[in-house]
């Protein structure tokens, strides 16, 4: 019997596992929402804003490692995805966006609400497709959600016209895929292995830098041996947190731009660094010329064109992590690098980077550090662009596998609440936090109506410093505080917030912070908590832009300035 | 490094938006690219696809492994070197009059060149050569004065019996 596309669609996402969708309908799209009642196997979640939906289906996939999955019709509908869509790509979201299309004879005509939205996100999708013919609709979806989950992940777009949704064609689903060119399933190549083992085993100052690579290959257990095994110190990048758990002995904290000026002058003195599943984003690196100066590379990575893009490396690896690490463990000798982890101990201790300073008024840094201790560092932690992204990265410890979600590639305002609203649908009996600025918070703020109405238990506190807080500390600092267009005037949160009825607190004193935080947690469903947090506080370390890791400016002695 | 020419073979699906998803690929990374070619090869449903790169061998290296990326591109090899056989068509209109004919037709011939249309104030010039060939060949032409230049861009294949850009048949045998 023959089904429609509308129907092949739902029947071949239901065969790839997809419980959850998220998405807002248009004119080309209804034959599809109109065949959803029939597949209750399928929830579509309506949220307010395509971007919205786009950032929730990353936040669905990060959190659970499943491909995400979000809806939008064609025209604005599909450009209001893109934002979303170059998250995915440049963080390895696993994610497959289903835009409608006009139907085919209208293609190319500028007909109404016509856009060429392959064209548009040809550089920003692993891959994508324009469905010409109802028949291969089925294969088609097939390889999306193949291509989106496997090698390094990412998003890939389908464009469905609509008369390929209303046409009929048999539907058999695929059991496996054709692509010649896709080579996702890499081995790592014996001899390099060794040749990395070899390195290591001699080496005097190691140093491990994990990227998400190592979060995405679920390679935990193999990251943690192998540091242990050769008492290897790990360093992770921004978006590698959670990779190793920070409360580990052998753990130092992230590097980079913000990262701790102890880590960051690790990498100088390294002399052999094992890269994994990290690609020397320049935000890592600082000036690449004066990056790890004394240091042999091992580069692994799934990604052949990731090896030496950056930097020259000396021993590159390319494959799947988990079982490069397993293999490279068992060539690893024992060691106890005893002079090298007490020169990391001395770093620490001399250059402390993450210490809070006791103040009278609240500063973002105690905020989150209290929601760190009142969960007790049990909660996905989502967040927004900003100094508050850096200072929630910095002050909550993730020792938990995978609990920060953060945009770090595209460095995305406004992709906080949404993706933490994508995290706890996907993992509903997790405590989801959403640490968000006031300035990000406003980028997709819509979303709580999508949260109220669909009582998404996520816990949302804003760091409300009332300013652009991230450019105004780099218009402090190099721009000899000329704040222009950085002061913000925001909105009553809690009225908002109140509006949409999800219930909510403005927080304004220090001594209530922390029952503020138990409120929140004690709620049954969303709650918002405002704090009102010292307007010029920046964050260090800071490395600035085109220096080198080794010219990190440490937090100066501070004025005491409240309100 | 050194800045060289590079040429490099793609064996690709000849999926519709091949050649874009290729061009937008070198825009987007800055990649400097001399000429692309496709055309057919001797496998059905793939298309050969001939880059002319000019940078150093790691930017090459970069460009080959961006390349091989895309879904589409199933091998790509930097076939440079001596073992490579390039070749280039071009054609060329020329002013040619009663009295410079004569000397036209000379140069075309040390090039073995063809002339492929006469009229009473022109010729066309049909030339194959590797790029060096054509632009010495250009630059003889030049004095007449040119009319019009058209360049194929290269395509590029290695002596002997080993492929250029071998791929494995058996990943093929599912493409219709
Ligand atoms: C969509 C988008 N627009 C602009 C920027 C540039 N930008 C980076 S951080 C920042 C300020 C963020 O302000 P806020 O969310 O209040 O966070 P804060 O730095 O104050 O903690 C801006 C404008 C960006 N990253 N993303
Ligand atoms: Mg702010």
């Amino acid at each position: 019997m023959k089904k429609t596309g509308s129907q092949i669609l739902c029947e071949s996402l239901i065969n790839e596992g997809v419980d959850t969708m998220f998405g807002i309908l248009g004119g080309v799209v209804i034959p599809f929402y109109d065949t959803l009642p029939q597949y209750p196997q399928l929830k579509h979640i309506l949220v307010a804003h395509e971007q919205g939906g786009a950032h929730a289906a990353e936040g669905y996939a990060r959190a659970t490692g499943k491909v995400g999955v979000c809806i939008a019709t064609s025209g604005p509908g599909a450009t209001n995805l893109v934002t979303g869509i170059a998250d995915a790509y440049m963080d390895s979201v696993p994610l497959v966006a289903i835009t409608g299309q006009v139907a085919r004879s209208l293609i190319g005509k500028d007909a109404f609400q016509e856009i060429d939205i392959t064209g548009i996100t040809l550089p920003i999708t692993k891959h994508n497709y324009l469905v010409t013919d109802t028949t291969s609709l089925a294969g088609i979806v097939k390889e999306a959600f193949f291509l989106a989950r496997t090698g390094r992940p990412g998003p890939v777009l389908i464009d469905i016209p609509k008369d390929v949704l209303t046409g009929l064609a048999e539907f058999n689903y695929p059991d496996h895929v054709s692509l010649p060119g896709y080579k996702p399933k890499v081995q790592g190549h014996p001899a390099q292995i060794n040749k990395a083992a070899k390195l290591i085993n001699d080496s005097k100052k190691p140093l491990i830098i994990a990227g998400r690579g190592a979060i995405i290959s679920e390679s935990y257990n193999e990251l943690k041996q192998l540091a242990e095994t050769a008492q290897i110190p790990v360093i992770t990048t921004l978006l590698g947190i959670s990779s190793f758990p920070e409360s580990h002995i052998l753990s130092y904290g992230w590097l980079g731009m913000h990262g701790m000026a102890y880590a960051n002058l690790a990498v100088e003195e390294c002399d052999v660094m094992i890269a994994i599943g990290m690609r020397f984003d320049d935000r890592v690196t600082g000036k690449i010329s004066g990056f790890a100066p004394n240091a042999k590379i091992i580069h692994i990575d799934v990604d052949p064109a990731e090896i030496g893009k950056n930097v020259r490396v000396d021993i590159p690896i390319v494959g799947d992590i988990k079982p490069i690490l397993q293999n490279l463990n068992k060539a690893i000798e024992k060691q106890d690098h005893m002079d090298w982890i007490s020169r990391m101990d001395q770093l620490r201790k001399e250059h402390p980077s993450i210490n809070i300073r006791d103040t009278d008024c609240i500063i973002p840094q105690y905020v989150i550090r209290q929601i760190y201790e009142s969960t007790q560092g049990n909660a996905i932690v989502v967040t927004g662009v900003g100094q508050h992204q850096m200072w929630a990265a910095q002050h909550f410890w993730f020792d938990k596998p995978n609990s920060l979600i953060t945009s770090g590639g595209l460095g995305t305002m406004g992709y906080g609440l949404p993706a933490a609203m994508g995290a706890k649908v996907a993992c509903p009996d997790e405590n989801v936090w959403c640490i968000d600025g006031d300035g990000s918070f406003q980028m997709n703020i819509q979303e709580l109506g999508t949260i109220a109405r669909e009582n998404i238990g996520v816990k949302i506190a804003i760091l409300n410093n009332g300013f652009l807080g991230m450019v105004r500390q780099w218009q402090e600092l190099f721009y000899q505080r000329r704040y222009v267009a950085t002061p913000l005037s925001c909105p009553d949160f809690v009225k908002v917030a109140e509006a949409y009825n999800i219930p909510g607190i403005t927080v304004k004193n220090k001594i209530d912070v922390i029952p503020s935080i138990k409120t929140a947690m004690e709620a049954e469903g969303p709650f918002l908590l405002n704090f009102i947090v010292e307007p010029e506080e920046n964050v260090y370390p800071m490395v600035p832009a085109g220096a080198s890791l080794s010219e990190v400016l440490e937090e100066p002695v501070k004025k005491v300035r409240c309100k | 490094m050194l800045t060289t020419k590079h040429t490099l073979v793609a064996m690709v699906t000849d999926k519709p938006g091949v050649l874009n998803r290729a061009a937008s690929l070198f825009r987007r990374r800055g990649f400097n690219i001399d000429s692309i070619t496709v055309g057919h090869s001797e496998l059905p449903h793939i298309s050969r696809m001939t880059i002319v790169v000019i940078g150093n061998s790691a930017m090459v290296e970069q460009v080959r492994k961006q390349l091989e990326k895309l879904v589409d591109v199933i091998k790509v090899a930097d076939v440079t070197g001596a073992t490579t056989i390039i070749r280039e068509l071009a054609l060329i209109k020329v002013n040619a009059t009663s009295t410079t004919r004569s000397e036209i037709m000379q140069i075309v011939d040390i090039f073995r060149a063809k002339i492929v249309d006469v009229s009473s104030d022109s010729l066309i010039i049909e030339a194959t050569g590797d790029e060096d060939k054509l632009s010495s060949f250009y630059n003889m032409l030049r004095g007449f004065g040119i009319k019009e230049l058209a360049r194929t861009g290269c395509v590029a294949m290695i002596r002997g019996g080993a492929k250029s850009a071998a791929i494995d048949k058996e990943s093929l045998k599912d493409i219709q």
